[in-house]
């Protein structure tokens, strides 16, 4: 590591710590904004004379009118269940693509590669319009099948590119000894390399996991029942009347959506690093 | 080659002379099991990526509305477009926000990630609380965001009243200029991150003996970024740029809920004006051609990154 050496501690303060408190405070503030915005009262909320960075009367009645007004309690399980259902058949399809595209020689192998690099770099802005059509044709509209089916254009992939670089790691050797032993192509490839694969498989479907919880575009086209709204949605939607916007509710409906990602993020970090970083790489 | 024991330890072994099945048979052979394994993911990107996109260059051509088939008009939709000044002002902006955006977020990220390539206590919490803005749903950060540049309860006025900086408050998003100047501070807020943490990585890689050699040689801490840092993580950063600036060209969700592309029309981007028209306004047609403005630059971009790949393989 090539830490500088600095001359003294002033200097390290000026050129190291400050800016690093700068940073990390510029970067938390508006979760604590969030935080104390939720559990603020109303009568200092909308007061200008008041200080807006503490409270002493702190209190929940933001989340409870959260559960009272909205279907919060539904969209957060509506956001698991799609969040889940496209993770899974991401890493299905992209874990086999990925298998297929690192380990196997057939004609179309270079191509095919490319065009799902290619896919992976089309934006939903892009395609959503058309993509309405084609989920109403298919009967999709408003159900969570409609973002379910269509999440997985951006996560498979990228699901598809992380693992096919983590199966170009794992030597291909080892499965060479399980196909001695009498194992056949597809046994070799589940038994052998697939559980190899499991570090790669956990980072894409962390990474995964939180983009289809933080998804907006298609759940706001396709979407449009409240009981069928998603975190995002909702919370955007439902808690803003023509031009009043409740902010305590709202505040608070932002944090609790909030927490679930931090939570899966702040336990896999490791596995997220490597996949934002893979994912790049490639 | 320690880990071929471990893997013929795993009993796979199928010694007896059972004959497979005509399936299995079949799966033996590379490309029959390269299609097998690649259907699922074709069948999905053909169904909802491949054909949206036919239909959307069908779209941009005709004049369908929601609720009635479309007629084919030619490149009347364009025409439209280009007369219409919500429009040339949202293709504007977007090259406008994704330039500024980018080189704020290449340049602080770079910060941050010299920063964070550092020894200090708590490296690894601060490290992960860096990337936080990245990882919470962008739409709910974003409302926290547009809670404090509120036009009457904004933090910011608070603060800068309360030093005397200003006497009067500042209407942030109500005003065209400085609106799309709150849109790139929350993005580079949103962005930076990214930069951060892929170049950190970029920067890990690097041989400290480099740095060492160059110090003996005289170089001091500026020229050495110069001259050992930069030359060595230039792939990675380009990368990360190229990625940053596609996402950041067909950004909607940040634009849309922080100003919704007001006031009066002044921060509209492709994207959202594109929903606008489209969603708002019913006139798929007219959107389509809209969100289509997106594909030059896109192709360009995925043009030279894969020139780019192809060239450093």
């Amino acid at each position: 590591m090539a830490a500088p050496r600095y001359g003294g501690r002033l200097k390290r303060a000026v050129v190291f710590y400050i800016p690093l408190t700068v940073m990390v405070g510029a970067t938390l503030f508006p979760f604590y904004w969030m935080v104390i915005t939720s559990i603020r009262p109303d009568t200092e909320l909308y007061n200008v004379n008041m200080n807006p960075f503490y409270t002493l009367h702190p209190t929940l009645k933001h989340f409870h009118d959260l559960f009272e007004l909205t279907m919060f309690p539904q969209w957060a399980w509506n956001t698991l269940f799609i969040a889940t259902v496209s993770t899974g058949i991401s890493l299905f399809c992209g874990l086999l693509a990925g298998y297929a595209l690192a380990r196997l020689s057939f004609r179309w192998a270079a191509p095919l590669g490319t065009m799902i690099f290619v896919t992976y770099l089309v934006p939903p802005t892009l395609l959503f319009i058309p993509l309405g059509d084609v989920v109403k044709t298919f009967g999709l509209g408003d159900t969570p099948w409609a973002v379910i089916l269509t999440y997985p254009t951006f996560l498979i992939p990228f699901c598809t590119w992380l693992l096919m670089g983590y199966f170009k790691t794992i030597p291909r050797e080892i499965e060479d000894c399980a196909r001695i032993d009498g194992a056949s192509r597809l046994q070799a490839m589940v038994r052998i390399s697939f559980p190899l694969a499991l570090p790669g498989i956990l980072s894409a479907g962390i990474f995964a996991f939180t983009l289809s919880w933080n998804e907006f575009l298609y759940a706001l086209v396709f979407l449009a029942s409240p009981q069928q709204k998603t975190i995002p949605i909702g919370v955007f939607t439902e808690l803003v009347r023509g031009d009043v916007f409740y902010w305590g509710p709202l505040m608070a409906g932002a944090l609790l959506g909030s927490i679930p990602v931090a939570v899966v993020y702040s336990f896999f970090v490791e596995h997220y690093v490597t996949a934002l970083t893979g994912a790049v790489k490639g | 080659m320690s880990r071929i024991t471990i893997a013929t330890g795993v009993p796979v072994a199928v010694r007896e002379a059972r004959r497979p099945s005509r399936l299995g048979q079949l799966l033996e052979k590379e490309h029959v099991l390269a299609g097998a394994l690649l259907a699922p993911t074709l069948v999905i990107l053909t169904l909802f990526i491949a054909y949206p996109f036919v239909l959307g260059i069908w779209l941009a051509v005709s004049d369908k509305v929601v609720g009635r088939p479309g007629n084919f008009i030619g490149l009347d939709n364009f025409r439209v477009n280009l007369n219409d000044s919500i429009f040339l002002r949202a293709f504007q902006n977007t090259f406008v926000y994704t330039f500024i955006a980018t080189v704020l977020k290449l340049a602080l990220g770079m910060a941050a990630a010299l920063l964070l390539n550092h020894h200090f206590r708590f490296k690894r919490l601060v490290r992960a609380s860096m990337l936080l803005p990245w990882i919470i749903p962008t739409v709910l950060s974003t409302l926290a965001w547009q809670w404090m540049f509120d036009a009457t309860f904004s933090v910011f006025n608070w603060m800068l009243l309360n030093v005397g900086v200003i006497s009067d408050r500042i209407l942030w998003l109500g005003d065209g200029t400085l609106a799309m100047g709150c849109l790139i501070t929350v993005n580079v807020w949103r962005g930076m991150p990214f930069f951060a943490i892929t170049l950190l990585a970029g920067l890990q890689t690097i041989n400290p003996d480099l740095h060492e050699a160059a110090e003996i040689d005289g170089a001091n801490a500026w020229q050495r970024f110069w001259q050992v840092t930069l030359p060595l993580i230039k792939p990675i950063m380009l990368v990360v740029v190229l990625f940053s600036m596609i996402a950041t060209f067909a950004d909607f969700q940040l634009i849309y809920v922080l100003t919704r592309g007001g006031p009066y029309s002044s921060t509209h981007v492709f994207g959202t004006y594109a929903y606008e028209i489209a969603m708002r306004a019913a006139k798929l047609g007219q959107g389509a051609s809209i969100s289509l403005f997106l594909f030059p630059f896109l192709l360009t971009v995925i043009v030279f990154q894969l020139w780019y790949i192809r060239r450093s393989d």
